[in-house]
């Protein structure tokens, strides 16, 4: 990588423990590792309770992205890999993550996740991920009724996003912020695709639009786009946002707008949604084996 | 009678003179930022060039993206009628005519008049067109040239799983790190854009004989990708890139003022 050009895309990896719990006297610890196409997470419950999670970039190997996301999360607990009871792997890369018990869909992953981040209330998780958005129905207890999902194309993804930030040199973790930050609303940017919306900001910017407003056209953009695969399957309320983008108050806040109505909040950090619905899917999983053993 | 074409698409301005079946001049510009001014440019170069006076040029149509911007234009034509009379001008045989610009791709099919039967157009997505090679080819830190070239080079075709030019991208990163060989990943990444650009020509049907036009066509690999793709060889006319500005001079002259 060169260190010349400042990459404005890269956002910070991190992990998080509760230093509260003591896991040592525990009946069950299960994990779920979500291997996506652009962040990994692992998760770590402590009979049933989140305890440990981490959040990493994916690398050009599923397996190395997998081990290094659990590592980080075990990360000063003093637990090791041993002493998790069962793993469940998620994500684009759930076939290659090879400490896990289990693979399970992202969309179920993710129902299940957002069913205890939000609630048994939600009836519409939308996952804004890194390569794909998809819109999931559920039922009140996190089972998926119905979903949709855009993997085609890279408008309305993170990914997308990084590509724009580092086009406008912004770090990603301040677009939002920025886009919100101008006095009126510019119209969106006209074209769909990534590649020819970067086009467009160019000349934008050179006929002398401020980079705020070019960012506020290109989030007002995506926000549309979402909201045209939403409406394709219709959103149920209670409506719950995971995934990187759900960080991104300049897209939500004018989805939010354009819906007409607001997402539930949640203490939780969004992009674990499918790591913690797996480590919850594992949870069952081992509590089924004790049983039937 | 002298007419000249102006043809201002995504990335460049072309400009031809005609006169009675002969091509006096041709000349091109980057589009920049004000295409009118890139298109006097050029078409004071094509001028130049042919040692003809403004006022010597009788007729002028202009085409493309930015036509409704080109200098000197008496009126204008599509895209697509453009490059359908300008192909089957020279090659009366060609009834299907792929053109495959920086950022659309357009499939038409004639009459041996080169009058417009059917058409289907990608505008929306950069996976169909030439933008999409130049993203690959810079992730691969080559040059365009030698991406087009070293594809004939290949010797396996490995399947691309990413349609959208922003995640071919990464896709093609993970190839360099798995280390694929160089004109692999480039036949690969031609394959991808052919098949994509055969699914768009099939909706008007492939009719014999299929033409290729627009700056992509001067791309080997692209066209030995396209070939086997269609399972048929494409005619790639004299010029390719110029086909719009030819087909709006003969347009110019066909219907006057």
């Amino acid at each position: 990588m060169s260190n010349e050009k400042k990459e404005f895309w890269r956002w910070k990896e991190y992990n998080w423990r509760d230093e509260t719990t003591d896991w040592k006297g525990a009946e069950t610890i299960t994990a779920g590792a979500d291997v996506g196409s652009v962040s990994s997470q692992a998760v770590i419950l402590v009979d049933g309770k989140l305890y440990a999670y981490s959040n990493m970039r994916t690398g050009s190997d599923s397996p190395d992205s997998a081990r290094k996301a659990m590592d980080w999360a075990l990360r000063d607990t003093g637990m090791t890999i041993d002493d998790i009871h069962y793993i469940v792997g998620t994500g684009y890369g759930r076939v290659n993550v090879p400490f896990a018990n289990r693979a399970i869909t992202e969309i179920a992953c993710h129902a299940r996740g957002g069913n205890l981040m939000y609630g048994p209330t939600v009836r519409t998780v939308l996952d804004m991920g890194g390569q794909d958005c998809k819109a999931i129905r559920c039922d009140e207890r996190g089972k998926v009724t119905n979903f949709l999902m855009n993997d085609k194309c890279a408008a309305g993804t993170g990914r997308g996003m990084e590509v724009f930030a580092d086009l406008l040199a912004v770090p990603i973790e301040d677009v939002g912020d920025l886009s919100l930050d101008v006095d009126e609303e510019p119209p969106p940017v006209s074209s769909t695709c990534v590649v020819f919306a970067k086009s467009e900001a160019s000349s934008l910017l050179r006929e002398g639009w401020s980079k705020k407003r070019v960012l506020a056209a290109y989030c007002s953009a995506m926000a549309h786009r979402v909201v045209t695969l939403l409406e394709r399957i219709g959103v149920e309320k209670d409506f719950a946002i995971t995934g990187g983008i759900a960080k991104n108050s300049g897209v939500i806040t004018r989805l939010e707008k354009e819906l007409g109505f607001e997402s539930l909040k949640s203490n939780y950090d969004t992009q674990i949604a499918g790591a913690l619905g797996a480590a919850l899917f594992a949870k069952t999983l081992v509590e089924k084996q004790r049983k039937s053993a | 009678m002298t007419t000249a074409g102006i043809d201002i698409g995504a990335k460049l301005v072309k400009v031809l003179i005609l006169r009675d079946r002969e091509i006096l001049a041709k000349a091109q510009e980057p589009v920049g930022f004000e295409p009118g001014a890139a298109a006097e440019r050029a078409f004071g170069q094509a001028l130049k060039q042919s040692g003809l006076a403004e006022k010597d040029v009788e007729v002028v149509y202009a085409t493309g993206a930015g036509r409704k911007v080109a200098p000197y234009a008496n009126d204008s034509v599509t895209e697509v009628s453009a490059a359908a009379k300008g192909v089957v001008y020279f090659h009366p045989s060609v009834r299907t005519i792929i053109e495959v610009g920086a950022e659309e791709g357009r499939a038409v099919k004639c009459d041996e008049r080169g009058k417009v039967q059917d058409f289907a157009i990608n505008e929306k997505c950069a996976a169909g067109a030439g933008s999409f090679t130049e993203a690959m080819a810079r992730a691969l830190e080559l040059d365009l040239e030698d991406f087009g070239k070293i594809s004939l080079e290949s010797t396996k075709s490995i399947p691309m799983n990413a349609q959208c030019a922003v995640f071919a991208e990464s896709e093609v990163v993970s190839l360099v790190h798995a280390k694929t060989p160089n004109p692999d990943i480039a036949r690969a990444v031609h394959d991808a854009i052919a098949s994509r650009i055969v699914s768009m020509v099939r909706r008007v049907g492939i009719n014999k004989d299929v033409a290729l036009v627009g700056g992509v066509s001067h791309n080997p690999g692209f066209v030995d990708s396209l070939n086997r793709a269609m399972e048929t060889d494409v005619i790639i006319p004299e010029n390719p890139e110029y086909a719009g500005a030819l087909g709006a001079a003969i347009l110019a002259g066909e219907r006057g003022k």
